[in-house]
Formats: structure tokens, sequence, C-alpha cells
């Protein structure tokens, strides 16, 4: 039968589809985790990169990038989860509502590099602060804002309605019903998005091209001044992150063990961005647990 | 506790409830209209309900029972659309006025719903939850408080060994009388019920009853119910809605004896609805 | 006049207790400024705030992107025309500088249709797979591969690339390695993961009875999947695949380390060419801002920007047909 064989042949094609999907993906991660473990040592995680000699580590960069996602995600969570709380709450449905989730919908859909630039321009330029760990955070910030929003609305959403209305129904204002009910209720599922986003953030690069920089400053991690120009907590320096520092030694670089540096460099992208998953997961599991524990 | 005297004033006159003219009246309802966007879902009802006495709402499905109950304590304003026109007096303010604080009007008349929704809290504290907003922060006076509304709310016996567990942990009969509990908590002068053990099992469900009436003492409840036996045994006065109409309001004896309208008759005895 | 009793809590002697004290009803429940609801005001200016800062940073972004990338034109008299159309791009040639930037807007075009015209049948298909043919294991699996997929930073994917597919397509395929093929190729990796799961999205959604209703009448599953499903979730397929164009259009740092960067329109699919995000990526540290060559460059950021309303604005289309 004709029909009969078609079927059996789309479904071989499909089941094939997603065997190349799988094996991209197994393809992908072996190659980084094999190839990259060869150079991860402690060493390696722990001495600053060089420009033009080999042996170069990743201690500033990889430094960086926690900062300047702890910076980001100190800015941008507030914010995002404040829009969050708007979005699902307080705004009505209206023309405005249409604008700020339009406005949602612009900045999600942002290529990177864009951003990038709107920050050389305003958190670079205008501000006249040059290449900053804040510039770049900022930049992050844009980048990022939308995706908490849209986490938080989402997840306070989901929030039965029984039992805002039982708080209501106490004589307990909206603001304090949000704070009290549904913000913990729905804090799990925030948090597990927040955490995904910070991988996000973790490994984006061209936002960070034109504001953060290319360069880090000679750095002594013994000087916890703020606002000194050596302390690695100025939030005033440039800052080349780990995965800045992976392009940048591959297209830019003049060190001869390019292939080793960035090996090493994307295995630690990689694992890190794969703890940010299995965290968010981890936590989001263990906070559910706990909240609908019945015992 | 200081018993005051006209708290023994009202226990004596419950007693005596018996005779309607004494009766005292918490809540005065004229016209009330209530429109969710261009759809009225109750047509102009006016009714009086009594102090310390339970007031039953019957009627089939989708007559306006609850619509009327969330009026009560302004529930409707979280509905988008949702208006009401006409008065209810209580004391002498309208509630249905703009300038109504609908915080503290929500203290004064509580409400329980028809599925339990303890929050995902202990015990303790979902009692304690509105008592920290309203400003009592001291522990040993929560303490009070949480021990003297579970009493009344007839729990105490069964959770006070564990007062600090989830409050999910609960069976969902527990759980509506905990409801019940921190509406008590935040002493209301009217509680209305929405339904409030239709989700119960048959033993929780009298456990609620002999509740419901214990409070009529200290409250004024409006209850609604689907549930023509639990009207007639714990009500005092009974309304019959049908589609938006008030079609008959009386004493709940003489409701499910001698109605004066035929509709009441036909939908008590089960003939549609 | 009525009044009321009304339970106030008053500390006494060293223990609290309850006195209960007169306050008339309208002090009690009238908004007033006593009683006003504490903190209502303040957390709805807080989250408001939030929600403006959202609209200004779009509304700034869009003004300050616009009138940087405007001003090659209207300050340093770059012809749009020629910005658009021609081919040429020198703009370093003191003599007569050009400013042609459409190889790169070809090529960013050409990348972007390529990687489509792959990942789109990938992601569609895995989507068809986790919903039709295995539903139960078939999404435990795939769905995880795609989020860690998604998880892995472009620069690793432009890494990979460079290391082992431009060798390899300069090995087994021919030219330099660096070519529109491997953008093409790094890119579909990249954006499939967006395709496969809001095409699973998609198919998901369609109403049960669709299905039953074509296997009751006898058809086959994958009968049942060309001439039902997929027509149905058409809207949602597109959306799926205007997404993932819409991400391979913006992407730079991947794509630019794999398609060679060349200022020349390709010939074929094994040259080397250059898209707008990857010139802007390797010239904007080189030269002087406020010049016209960085100047061009802003422009050229205009027109991703540009694009990605454009992509809004097409899926915008294409959820109201979903709707109908
Ligand atoms: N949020 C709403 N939006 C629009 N219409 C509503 C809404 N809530 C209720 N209604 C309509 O108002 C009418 C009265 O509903 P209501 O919930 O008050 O009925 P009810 O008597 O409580 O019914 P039940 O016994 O089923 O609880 C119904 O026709 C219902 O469809
Ligand atoms: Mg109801």
């Amino acid at each position: 039968m004709k029909s009969k064989t078609a079927d059996r042949i789309a479904t071989g094609v499909f089941v094939a589809i997603a065997i190349i999907i799988v094996s991209i993906l197994v393809g992908l991660f072996s190659y980084i985790l094999v190839n990259g473990f060869k150079y991860i040592s402690w060493d390696f995680l722990t001495t600053p990169s060089s420009n033009i000699r080999a042996g170069g580590g990743i201690r500033d960069q990889l430094f960086n990038s926690f900062y300047i996602l702890l910076l980001t995600m100190i800015i941008a969570v507030p914010l995002g989860v404040g829009g969050g709380i708007y979005m699902a709450e307080y705004a009505k449905p209206g023309k405005l509502t249409d604008t700020i989730r339009s406005c949602i919908e612009v900045l999600a859909s942002l290529p990177s590099i864009v951003i990038g630039m709107f920050g050389l321009l305003v958190f670079v330029n205008v501000t006249g602060w040059g290449y900053t760990i804040l510039g770049g955070a900022l930049a992050l910030t844009v980048f990022n804002l939308p995706v908490i929003v849209r986490v938080s609305e989402d997840s306070i959403r989901t929030v039965p309605r029984d039992l805002k209305e039982a708080s209501l129904a106490l004589g307990i204002t909206h603001w304090h019903t949000i704070k009290t009910v549904l913000l913990p209720s729905a804090f799990p599922s925030i948090l597990t998005g927040i955490i995904l986003a910070a991988g996000r953030v973790f490994g984006e690069a061209a936002a960070l091209l034109f504001t953060a920089g290319l360069s880090t400053p000679r750095l002594d991690y013994a000087n916890w001044n703020p606002f000194s120009e050596q302390s690695p907590l100025n939030i005033f320096r440039p800052a080349e992150t780990l995965a800045v520092h992976i392009w940048s030694v591959n297209t830019q670089g003049l060190i001869p063990d390019v292939e080793a540096v960035s090996n090493g460099s994307a295995a630690v992208l990689v694992i890190s961005v794969l703890l940010f998953n299995l965290l968010a997961r981890w936590i989001g599991s263990i906070i559910t647990k706990k909240i609908t524990a019945t015992k | 506790m200081v018993t005051t005297l006209l708290e023994k004033e009202i226990g004596e006159q419950t007693i005596q409830s018996t005779v309607p003219l004494q009766m005292e009246h918490i809540l005065n309802v004229h016209d009330l209209e209530i429109f969710y966007g261009e759809k009225r879902a109750v047509n102009g009802i006016s009714m009086d309900i009594e102090k310390n006495a339970v007031t039953a709402l019957i009627g089939p499905s989708g007559c306006g029972k609850s619509t009327f109950l969330r009026s009560i304590n302004r529930m409707n304003d979280l509905i988008p659309g949702a208006r009401a026109q006409g008065e209810i007096m209580y004391e002498d303010l309208n509630i249905l006025s703009e300038q109504i604080n609908v915080v503290a009007l929500r203290k004064e008349i509580g409400m329980v719903f028809q599925k339990p929704n303890p929050f995902p809290k202990s015990i303790y504290g979902n009692i304690t939850h509105a008592l920290k907003f309203s400003g009592i922060k001291k522990k040993s006076q929560l303490d009070e408080i949480v021990e003297e509304s579970l009493q009344k709310a007839a729990l105490w016996d069964e959770v006070k060994d564990r007062l600090h567990k989830s409050a999910l942990s609960l069976s969902g009969g527990q759980q509506q009388r905990l409801c019940i509990a921190r509406t008590i908590a935040m002493k209301p002068t009217v509680m209305l019920l929405d339904e409030p053990s239709s989700a119960l099992d048959p033993i929780s469900n009298a456990k609620v009853e002999d509740l419901i009436v214990e409070l009529k003492k200290d409250y004024s409840i409006i209850i609604v119910t689907h549930n023509m036996q639990q009207a007639s045994r714990i009500s005092d006065k009974t309304a019959f809605f049908l589609s938006g109409d008030l079609v008959e309001y009386d004493a709940t004896e003489k409701i499910f004896t001698n109605p004066s309208v035929k509709k009441t008759e036909e939908y008590i005895s089960g003939r549609f609805g | 006049m009525q009044i009321c009793i009304y339970p106030i809590m008053t500390y006494f002697r060293g223990v609290w207790c309850i006195m209960e004290k007169i306050i008339p009803a309208k002090e009690r429940l009238t908004k007033s400024s006593k009683n006003r609801m504490d903190g209502e005001l303040r957390g709805k200016i807080l989250v408001i705030l939030c929600a403006v800062i959202m609209i200004s940073a779009t509304i700034s972004i869009t003004i300050f992107l616009g009138t940087k990338g405007l001003q090659s034109f209207i300050k340093n008299g770059v012809s749009l025309i020629e910005f658009l159309t021609s081919t040429h791009w020198n703009p370093t040639n003191q003599a007569s500088p050009e400013y042609g930037a459409l190889p790169f807007i070809f090529g960013s075009f050409a990348v972007t249709f390529l990687a489509a015209l792959i990942a789109a049948p990938l992601g569609i298909g895995a989507a068809i797979f986790m919903t039709e043919i295995a539903p139960s294991w078939g999404r435990k699996i795939l769905q995880p591969v795609v989020e860690l997929l998604v998880g892995i930073p472009s620069v690793v994917y432009g890494f990979i690339g460079l290391t082992v597919l431009v060798p390899f397509v300069r090995a087994h395929v021919g030219g330099l390695g660096f070519s529109l093929l491997s953008g093409m190729i790094v890119l579909s990796v990249m954006i499939l993961p967006t395709i496969t799961s809001i095409a699973t999205d998609a198919m998901g959604t369609l109403p049960k009875n669709l299905r039953e209703g074509s296997y009751a009448l006898g058809a086959t599953r994958w009968q049942t999947i060309r001439k039902v499903l997929i027509p149905a979730a058409l809207p949602g397929l597109l959306t799926a695949v205007v997404l993932g164009m819409a991400r391979a259009f913006g992407e730079a740092l991947a794509v630019q380390m794999v398609i060679g960067n060349v200022r020349n329109l390709p010939s074929s699919i094994l040259d080397a060419s250059a898209t707008l995000t990857t010139i802007i990526t390797l010239n904007m540290g080189h030269t002087t801002y406020g010049s016209v060559e960085n100047n061009t460059l802003w422009s050229m950021g205009l027109i991703l920007l540009v694009m990605s309303f454009a992509f809004i604005l097409l899926i915008r289309y294409l959820s109201s047909r979903r709707k109908l």
C-alpha cells in the first residue's frame, strides 16, 4: 500500500532528524569538553592572561565574567521583577499596556551587537566613562531585562487566583499581598528563569565588545578598594570577559597557544553555562518540593 | 480580655432571636444592580441582613449569589469590567461608595471561599499573616490570637501539636476550618461564606455547620449554599435568587415550609435548578 | 447616630489585652489621610517606574541609534542610494572613498535565508517528532537537548566553526573554508533550538480533535501531519522560522569568525563574504569615533535595528493570522 510506505518513510525521516539533533549536541559537547579538559588546570584558572607569550591563563577573565554577571543581576533583577509585577498585577488592558508589551518585545529581539552599539554610544561616549564594567553591565541589563520581565510576569500569573483573593479578603493591601503571597509562590519559577538568564549573560560577548572592552588592567586581588585603579572591584575599569577573550584571541590574538587557551576557555564557559542550567533545575525542584511539602 | 457590656447584650439578643422584630440590621441593601461589562448579573435587589444571624442565599447555579456576596466586601473590584449600582448600607456608610477604603472594609467583612485556599505557609503563619500586616507583631499576643481563633474554629485540638507544619498537610475540611479561623482572627463583624462546605466530605461538612451555628453568636453570617438541608439546618433567614432577581426572602422556617412564591417551592422541592 | 465597637490592641500594664474603643464607621472605613493604605502607593510607584524604564530604554535605543545612524547621510553627505545599492566598499581610499554596503546587506540576507533553509526543516521535523511521533520519550530526550543547545554561547559556536568546520570545508568541499557555507552551517545550528522550541509549542497547542478527526477518516500518521496538522499550525511554524531568522540576522561573532569578511559580493556559496554585523564587529574598534567610515558603521547598525522591527511586524502579522 502506497500510503503505508510513505508513512513509514516519513517516520524514518523524523526519527533521523531527532537523531541528527541529538548527535549535534553530543558532538559539540564532547568536542568542547574532550579538547578543553586537557588544558584546564588550577594554573590555567589562576594565572593572568598574556598578550604575546604562551602559557597565559584566564584568571582575570573569569573574575570579570562573574563580576559583570553579578552587577548585571543586581541591576536587572529588581527592575525586571518590578516590571513583571507591573505587567501581571497592575497593567490594565489598553493602549499603554500594549505599548509596554511592544517595548519588551522589541528589547527582546534586538541583536546583542545592536545593544552593544547602544552601550558604546550612551555608556561609553555620552557619559565619557570609556570602556567600563558598569557600562558592560548596563548593556547586559538591557539585553537581559525583557527575559526577566517575562519570566516574572508568567510566574506571577500562574499563582492560583485563590491565594490572591484569600489575602485580599483578609483586608491586606494589594502591594502587601504581592510581597507576601504572590512573590513567594512565584519565587521558584522566577529564580529558575533568572539563573537560566544568568547563563545567557555569562556567555554573551557581542554586547560587551564595545562596552566593557577587550582589555583588563593589571589587577591586584589584595586591593579591595573599589575606587582604586588596580582593584578588581573597581566598576569603572575596562574588563575583558571569558567569552570576549575567546573571540579576541581567535581573531586578533598574537599568542602562539591560541588553541590551548581557547579550548580551555570554551570548556570553562560551557561548563559554567551547564552548571547554571543544572543549578536552575535543581533549585527549582527543591523549592517547589519544599513549598508543596505535605509533611 | 475584657468582655464588654455590649457583647453580653449581643449574646442575650441571639438567645431571643426567635422574635424577629427585635433584630437589628447589619446591612441594608437597596436596589443593588451588578454588571459584568454589559451583562447584568444582579437585577436591583433590596434586602436587610440581620445582625448575629445566619442568612442563607440559595438558588440555581448562575443566579448571581456569588456575585452578590462578593460585592459586599468589594471582591468584585478585582474583576475587570464588574461594577455595582445601588446601595449596601453598613452602619451609616454605603459600601459601594468610591470613598470606601476597601482594605479596611475587608477586615470587618471577611470572606471564606468555596475551595479551601490556605496560604502555602505553616498553620500558624496562615493565621498571623493578616494579623502581622495590621500591626500586631508581638509573639505572645499572636500566640494568643492564634489559639483563640483556632479554638473558635474548632480546630485547635486537631492541630495544636503541629502549628508550624505546612497548612497544606491538613485535610480539606481542616483546611477550610483554618480558612475560617484566619478570618475570625481579624475579628470581623460580618462573615461571607461562599459554599464553604461544598468541597468537603460529610463529616467535615457537619463540623463546619456546627461551627457556623456557633459563630453566629459573635458574627453576622451570610452563606451561599446549594444544599437545602444545610440552609434549613443552620440559617435563620433564607433568600431565594433566580436569574439575578431576589424572588423571596423570609425566615428560613417559612421559606422551607410555606413559601409564598411558587418558584421557591419548586426549587426547594428539587423540581428545577 | 450609629456607633460601633472596634477592637484595637493596647499595651496595658505589661500585658497585651484587647480593649474596645468606639470609632465611628466613617473614620474607620473611608479613605482618609490617616488610614491610607500603607505602602500601597509606594509599591505601585515602584513597579510603574520599572515599566517606565523599559519604555524609555526602548525609545532611547531607537532615538540614539536612529540619529547616529542617519548622520553619515545627513552630516557626511554619503548617498543613501549608493550606500544601499553600490557594491564598492572602500572607505579608506583618500581620493574618492566609496561607501557601498550592498555586499554586506546581501551577505546578511544570504546567510540568514540559507541558515533558515537548513534549520527550518530540521527544527519543524524535530517538533513533529516530539509532538506526533514520540510524544513521551522523544520529548524527554529532545527537550533538554534543545535547551542545552540554546545555552551554548555564540562565541563557542564561532570557535568550533573556526577550528573544525572551516578546515573541514577547505579540505573536503573546496575554497578557503571561510565562506558563506560555513556561516550558514554555524548559524543553522544556532537557530535550530529557537525554531524547534517554538514550532513544538505551535504543534502542541493544536486541538486534539484535529488529529482524532483525521485518524478516524483512516488517514495515516504522515497524511495527518501533512494534510491536517502542518496547515493548521502553519502560522505558528512560520513564526518559529521568522524568529530563527531574526536571530541569525543579528548574530555577529559566530558568523564573523567563519565567514572570511571580505568586501566583495560572493559569487558562490564557497566564497568568503561579510555581513552587516561582521563588518560592524571588525571595524567599530579600528575606526575613529565620528569619522565618516565610523558613521557608516552606525548606519549599518540602524539597518539591523530596522530589520528587527521588521521581523517583529512580520511575527505580529503571522500571529494575527493564527487567531483566525
Ligand atoms: N467574572 C465574570 N465575568 C462575567 N460574567 C460573570 C463573571 N462571574 C460571573 N458571571 C456571570 O454572572 C452570573 C452570576 O454568576 P455567579 O457566579 O454570581 O452565580 P452563582 O449564583 O454564584 O452560581 P454558582 O451557584 O454556580 O456559584 C452568571 O451568569 C455568570 O455567568
Ligand atoms: Mg457561586
